[in-house]
């Protein structure tokens, strides 16, 4: 079993560490995505090596974790046999729980019967996809690899597989996207039942190819309103239908599928990464691989760690920190957490926006948390400023 | 005394000033390759990002020049301003000659030809320097042209150079020595010595910069400047080279600085004459003119508690600068500040930025204003500087403000937009004149309340950079002017009020609220801006509220970068000002002024 009910599963007070592996390959890079990952795949195998050297070299430093995060990139393109011997360095360096997350990040072309048979077997127990949408001009526009029909053989078939815990990444505002046709989108993702999604607003980063096209005028966004409208209504919709809008952009059938492992970067757990770009995070200290993976390698090869950077965060960092994350969730900020842990009591110091933002039905305070509303989470970032 | 030379640099805005300052100072060994520094003179860290020199400086070059005697060079800086023009005729007034340069792809500007009048006032030797000549883009053949016919100076008198390159030094500064006359005066007669700048040492108050013309003065000497009267005794005379050099005596002829116990560069005045308490001389220096302040401005704290850190910032600053002048103020949006006055936006633009960088203040400043006057129905005369006091409109019975001479020189090209870009700004009686082929002077009154703020930037850009421009105030003349108040959020912020000319009112406004709506950012609710003339509302604009944020991934644990962003937004905040529920940038307030730059 993967899961257990009674565990702290999103409770702050479980402060066990998580793992975390990038998988910087990808089949062809989306159109949208500014993320590290290389089309070619013929350097795999090296990127496998140094990898498995690189857990061999921090080895076992902080105790049990109980979450382990396979993404990237797609991580799905790994064979099986990559995918074990990775694993396998996991269990054989770093102590996991034995109710452990354990999430593979796939895209739906990659997922046959017999495949994901083996992930099963493999001890992975959680499956996040790259669905985006169901709609197929979409699924062009975006230039992802997969097909809707693959998409959809793709969840049926996991569920045949047995695995439980199944996420979808939806993304919305889309040029020519209006709310009816995101609503198709979604009820269509709800016939499948998903444990997990998360529904993000399409951003466009200066060098995605959708970018350039964006900068050169080929398209335009959805207008501010629309996409505070794609915001409230699919909180509304999913609500509806029984989900937990925990995050801004990830919601929960229930509180026992809300990511394990995300929720730890949120709320200042440590966690440990793997693999080019990978971050990492312990007592108020953070660093960071070099992104591109040839001096990833060559740090390696040179018996070094590969960090690019390392920030030692001050309490003032720190404090920023926990505020947009918090403002980020449904469950908010604890006011007596923050006072105690950054010598700063919002309430007092900021007596007068909170009332003002309370009164507009941006923020509420309940049961000790300054807590969010949905109205607030759709600017959860200007409320971190206030 | 015949060993001296005086002599200054004056050249339009980046045409290689201090570049060449740096030359002369490099050949003449006064500092070697490694302590060397770029722009040595412009000491402020202020004068070197912007390449603007701001205070005067001197330094005496020590040079054995080809007849085989050595010479006392001595080399006085001058700002680059028009804001600065009178400290210029000052420092010029201590020379007897300048090197005037010009930018051998630019050619002759608006403040080559001004600086140029400037020296001949002072009857100065003129040696025209064509710097640049390395440029790809540099036309000599032009710009010898332009001596000639535009300058009306001897074409055959120049001599080239790049300063960057050091090419053509020696030339310079061989013909420093046999064009520049040598100073006259004589050491035994009562002392007359021009002062033409004053700096601040927190050790030792207040260094005055001065020429001796006649006369001699030494430590222990009672001296008295003639301005105000006040009597000093001398603590220590000198003369200058990188730093300040001791000296038993400085006389007629010589470049030097007092340090005489002033307390502050506020009781000495530039262009004032000191001269001996028991020997005084028989008239005071000619040219001395007090200092006006032209442009008008409150400076408030951004957080109020910072009022107290704010007046000792002004103090401080104040010691060194005497063009600043400031007083008590205070205003409904924006609590206690000061009231200020300067010499014109740049001066403006570097009091603010000097009060943010040296003294760590986050200050905000009311919108711009120059001087009027208003005659009342009784016939009493009011000048306000701030439009918090424009009077009640039903006393009022004339209204004037400051006219200024405008000065434009371009290429014929772009006469017609520039033509309607003064009349825009309220242009008349223009002048145009053909200097060569190709290239006009225009000439025009314009209210300098319409010039002041953006017509600088307009004109560059309508003239592609080409067009120059200098001005000096000329008179008062009568307009219709009224008060325009702004209000955000239904609340009148009395720093936004400006008086404009009632034609132009409801433009500005307009303006004003478009402006606003740019600078102030969208809060939670939706923002009014309105303009209004007496209570009737006549330009309005509204800022939207925010309802969604960008609010993208915060995955693989990359949580600094987010955080950077938010880190930065919130260095913006801190340079706003909560005025009823409403944020205002600082921006907010100067931008008000700008219109766009089409």
């Amino acid at each position: 079993m993967f899961t257990n009910q009674k565990s702290e599963i999103g409770n702050r007070k479980s402060k066990v560490p998580g793992l975390y592996i990038h998988v910087p390959f990808c089949l062809r890079k989306c159109n949208y995505c500014s993320f590290y990952s290389i089309t070619s795949l013929s350097s795999i195998p090296d990127f496998l090596k140094a990898l498995l050297q690189e857990m061999e070299m921090v080895h076992d430093p902080w105790g049990p974790f109980d979450t382990v995060y396979i993404g990237g990139g797609t991580p799905s393109l790994l064979t099986i046999k990559q995918l074990e011997s990775i694993l396998t360095r996991v269990q054989k360096y770093f102590r996991l729980l034995p109710d452990s997350e354990i999430t593979l990040e796939a895209n739906p072309g990659d997922l046959s019967l017999p495949f994901l048979r083996s992930l099963k077997s493999l001890g992975i127990n959680r499956l996040n996809m790259g669905v985006q949408s169901f709609d197929q001009k979409i699924l062009d526009f975006l230039g992802r690899r997969h097909s809707l029909e693959q998409a959809i053989s793709a969840i049926e078939s996991t569920r045949l597989t047995g695995f439980q815990n199944l996420g979808f990444d939806l993304i919305y505002g889309i040029p020519g996207q209006n709310l009816a046709s995101w609503q198709k989108t979604v009820e269509q993702a709800l016939t499948f039942l998903p444990e997990h999604l998360s529904c993000y607003q399409l951003t466009l980063e200066e060098k995605t190819a959708l970018g350039q096209r964006y900068r050169n005028g080929e398209f335009q966004l959805p207008e501010e309103d629309l996409q505070y409208d794609f915001f409230m209504k699919t909180s509304e919709w999913l609500e509806g239908a029984g989900y937990l809008h925990y995050e801004v952009s990830n919601f929960a059938r229930s509180l026992t599928f809300a990511s394990r492992h995300n929720q730890k970067y949120w709320n200042h757990t440590s966690y440990l990464g793997f693999g080019p770009a990978a971050h990492s995070f312990k007592d108020g200290e953070r660093w960071w691989n070099h992104a591109s993976l040839d001096p990833y390698l060559a740090d390696i090869e040179n018996g070094k760690l590969p960090v690019e950077k390392k920030e030692n965060l001050t309490i003032e960092q720190l404090r920023l920190e926990a505020l947009f994350l918090g403002l980020r969730t449904k469950r908010g900020i604890s006011l007596q957490d923050f006072t105690r842990q950054y010598h700063s009591d919002l309430l007092f110091e900021k007596k007068e926006v909170i009332g003002n933002l309370e009164r507009q039905g941006f923020l509420s305070i309940q049961k000790g948390h300054l807590v969010p509303t949905r109205a607030g989470l759709a600017v959860a970032d200007s409320l971190a400023l206030i | 005394m015949k060993n001296i030379r005086n002599f200054s640099i004056i050249a339009h805005i980046d045409h290689g000033k201090s570049t060449l300052a740096d030359r002369l100072i490099q050949y003449t060994g006064m500092v070697d390759e490694r302590n060397f520094q770029d722009q040595i003179l412009d000491n402020m860290d202020i004068e070197r990002e912007r390449g603007i020199t701001i205070k005067s400086q001197a330094i005496t070059l020590p040079y054995r020049a080809k007849d085989g005697n050595d010479y006392s060079l001595n080399l006085i800086d001058t700002p680059g301003h028009v804001d600065f023009s009178y400290e210029v005729s000052r420092a010029l007034a201590s020379c007897e000659g300048v090197l005037l340069l010009i930018d051998a792809a630019q050619g002759v500007q608006a403040q080559t030809i001004a600086n140029l009048f400037l020296a001949m006032d002072n009857n100065l030797a003129i040696i025209p320097v064509i710097n640049k000549i390395d440029l790809p883009t540099a036309d000599v053949e032009r710009v010898i042209e332009e001596i000639d016919s535009e300058l009306g100076l001897d074409p055959f008198s120049h001599l080239k150079c790049s300063a960057k390159e050091g090419i053509g030094i020696e030339e310079i500064l061989e013909a420093i020595v046999q064009r520049i006359p040598p100073p006259t005066g004589d050491p035994e007669a009562p002392l007359a010595a021009l002062i033409f700048d004053a700096k601040y040492d927190s050790f030792r108050g207040t260094v005055i910069h001065c020429r001796v013309f006649e006369g001699t003065v030494q430590s222990g000497d009672i001296i008295r400047l003639v301005y105000n009267g006040a009597t000093y005794k001398v603590d220590e005379v000198g003369g200058f080279s990188l730093g300040r050099l001791r000296r038993e005596k400085i006389s007629a002829g010589e470049v030097g600085y007092m340090i005489a116990g002033v307390k502050t560069v506020s009781d000495v005045h530039i262009g004032d004459t000191i001269t001996l308490d028991q020997r005084p001389c028989e008239k005071p220096l000619p040219g001395f003119k007090e200092f006006k302040p032209v442009v008008f401005s409150s400076i408030y704290p951004i957080a109020s508690d910072d009022y107290e850190d704010l007046a000792v910032g002004l103090e401080k600053y104040k010691l060194n600068d005497a063009a600043f002048v400031y007083q008590k103020d205070s205003s409904a949006a924006l609590g206690q500040g000061f009231r200020c006055g300067f010499l014109g936006l740049l001066h403006l633009d570097i009091v603010q930025e000097r009060l943010e960088r040296e003294y760590d203040l986050s200050i905000i400043l009311s919108v711009p204003s120059v001087r009027y006057r208003f005659t009342l129905k009784d016939e009493s005369l009011v000048v306000i500087d701030n439009p918090a006091h424009y009077p009640d409109p039903m006393f009022i019975a004339k209204g004037e403000e400051p006219f200024i001479k405008a000065i434009l020189l371009l290429p014929e090209k772009y006469l017609g937009a520039v033509m309607k870009l003064c009349m825009e700004k309220r242009g008349v009686n223009s002048k145009l004149n053909y200097l060569s082929p190709g290239r006009v002077e225009l000439i025009y009154e314009m209210p300098l309340a319409e010039v002041l703020f953006d017509f600088y930037d307009r004109l560059k850009s309508v003239t592609q950079g080409y067009g120059s421009f200098d001005y000096e105030v000329i008179d008062y003349r009568e307009g219709d002017l009224v008060l325009l108040d702004i209000l955000v959020n239904g609340e009148k912020v009395d720093a936004l009020s400006q008086i404009v000319h009632r034609e132009n009112a409801r433009q500005r406004g307009l303006q004003a609220c478009e402006r606003l709506k740019e600078e102030i950012p969208r809060q939670s609710f939706k923002i009014p801006i309105q303009g209004a003339i007496g209570g009737q509302i006549i330009a309005r604009s509204t800022i939207q509220p925010f309802r969604k944020d960008v609010t993208a991934k915060c995955y693989g644990g990359d949580i600094t970068r987010k955080r950077k962003l938010l880190e930065k937004q919130k260095k913006g905040k801190k340079r706003m000002k909560m005025i009823g529920s409403v944020t205002i940038p600082q921006s907010a307030f100067l931008a008000v002024l700008k219109t766009d730059t089409d």
